[in-house]
């Protein structure tokens, strides 16, 4: 079996350049790639695109990249819980895209999977159609959408085995299966690695093939947006 | 009197029927699972990537792992299942889901909808709301019928953004359930004690009143 362990983020991010386009997994600050994250802090690298469903919060996640000015364009889908990034919009310093949560999700799905583009009614007499091919079929509108790709992936997963095969746990499986795909190189980080043949392959959710660098990543905080409890 | 956030969902749970499958937006829509009726049993989905969200956990079985749409922590049931995003609005646009509850901050007579930007001052994002709104079977939108400063939010047109177009044909207001019909308003149930009057006051689109309308029950 292929190998694609390597030793850590450093080593996982390496061919990392000004003015690349990458997706980022997660769905609010659940699943994201956060050694990923802490290592583009570390480099430093700017100018770049950053595909995610969030911009994460003013001081976590992509929020990070945000603050260093190193993210020139953000394609996402809703930023709601990021000050900073509202502030960068209004005032025209980062270049936003936002686009449908399913939509975006489908286009990451459509680069991954080799469909350069689809049509879907999301967005449509809306200012998202604008510029866009629309068609009729039986009776109702549609969107003609295109594929998106990345330079790099980053993704997280629960557990990952040598050979790149991932599981993902609970909702932080989100975008990270389809941007895995999406990636030219991606890098998968995961809380516990494991050697081939341990993960039984019933239960993979995604596939090696997809995963160029694996790595165990240190000191998860896994930050929780929003505690919400009941009394027992 | 107005019906406040919590008869809202309480109103609109009755019109949640047994088997469905349900997605439930951010604000008063999240209230409705509190109001379902004994016997009633539906699934909700949460778009990020769950079917069978089950209540807030108690504190020592908080997951970061386990988050709805509105980023907070909650818990599966016996029978939930997980997935991904694009799985997720798979079946949010393959019509699988039965029912969508969401907020909105405008709504016409067309039954477009306005919830997801103000230009120049929000810009939050439209998260799910666009394939929902394009998509779903049917959609029930929860709302207040006048804005702070007294102004209709039942329009003729929209005046914000909108997030689609000809899609609602159900909403439960502070004041009032109405049809929209393509043509208008259709009223259907006024708030205890709340007069027509007071409704056409507060509407700018235009309201339709056939008959004796009843007060809502809740």
């Amino acid at each position: 079996m292929i190998n694609k362990t390597v030793k850590n983020a450093q080593e996982a991010l390496q061919g990392v350049q000004d003015g690349m386009t990458f997706m980022l997994g997660g769905f609010g600050l659940c699943g994201i790639p956060e050694n990923a994250i802490k290592e583009l802090l570390r480099l430093g690298v700017k100018d770049l695109t950053c595909i995610s469903n969030n911009a994460g919060v003013d001081d976590y996640g992509i929020g990070l990249l945000l603050q260093k000015r190193q993210v020139k364009k953000m394609i996402a889908s809703y930023v709601g819980e990021n000050a900073e990034f509202e502030r960068q919009l209004l005032s025209g310093e980062l270049d936003v895209e936002l686009i449908p949560q399913g939509t975006l999700a489908e286009r990451i799905r459509a680069g991954g999977a080799g469909i350069p583009a689809f049509f879907t009614p999301a967005g449509y007499g809306t200012e998202v159609g604008e510029g866009k091919e629309s068609r009729e079929f039986n009776g109702k509108m549609y969107l003609m959408e295109q594929w998106l790709k990345a330079d790099f992936s980053f993704v997280k997963a629960w557990k990952g085995d040598t050979a790149g095969n991932l599981i993902y746990k609970g909702t932080a499986r989100n975008f990270n299966p389809m941007m895995a795909a999406a990636g030219k190189i991606t890098v998968a980080e995961v809380e516990e690695l494991v050697p081939a043949g341990e993960l039984d392959p019933n239960m993979i959710h995604t596939p090696g093939i997809y995963v160029q660098r694996i790595f165990q990543g240190e000191k998860y905080e896994k930050r929780i947006e929003q505690r919400t409890v009941r009394t027992a | 009197m107005a019906l406040d956030k919590n008869q809202i969902a309480k109103r609109i749970a009755k019109e949640v029927k047994n088997g469905m499958y349900v997605n439930l937006g951010i604000g008063i829509p999240t209230l409705v699972a509190n109001y379902i009726p004994e016997g009633v049993e539906v699934v909700l989905q949460s778009e990020n990537g769950l079917l069978g969200m089950g209540p807030f956990p108690t504190e020592d079985k908080v997951d970061a792992d386990l988050i709805n749409a509105g980023k907070q922590t909650i818990t599966t049931l016996p029978g939930s299942s997980i997935f991904s995003s694009a799985e997720s609005f798979g079946m949010i646009r393959g019509e699988h889901v039965d029912l969508t509850i969401l907020g909105a901050m405008e709504v016409s007579e067309q039954g477009d909808i306005a919830n997801w930007k103000i230009p120049g001052k929000m810009v939050k994002g439209m998260g799910g709301a666009m394939d929902l709104v394009a998509s779903a079977k049917n959609i029930i939108v929860a709302m207040q019928h006048t804005a702070r400063d007294g102004s209709s939010k039942l329009l003729k047109e929209c005046t914000l953004p909108i997030t689609g177009i000809k899609c609602i044909k159900k909403m439960v207001t502070d004041l009032a359930v109405l049809e929209v019909t393509g043509e208008g308003f259709r009223l259907l149930e006024r708030a205890p004690g709340v007069t027509v009057e007071e409704i056409q006051k507060a509407t700018e689109g235009r309201l339709i009143v056939e008959g004796d309308i009843p007060e809502v029950q809740v």
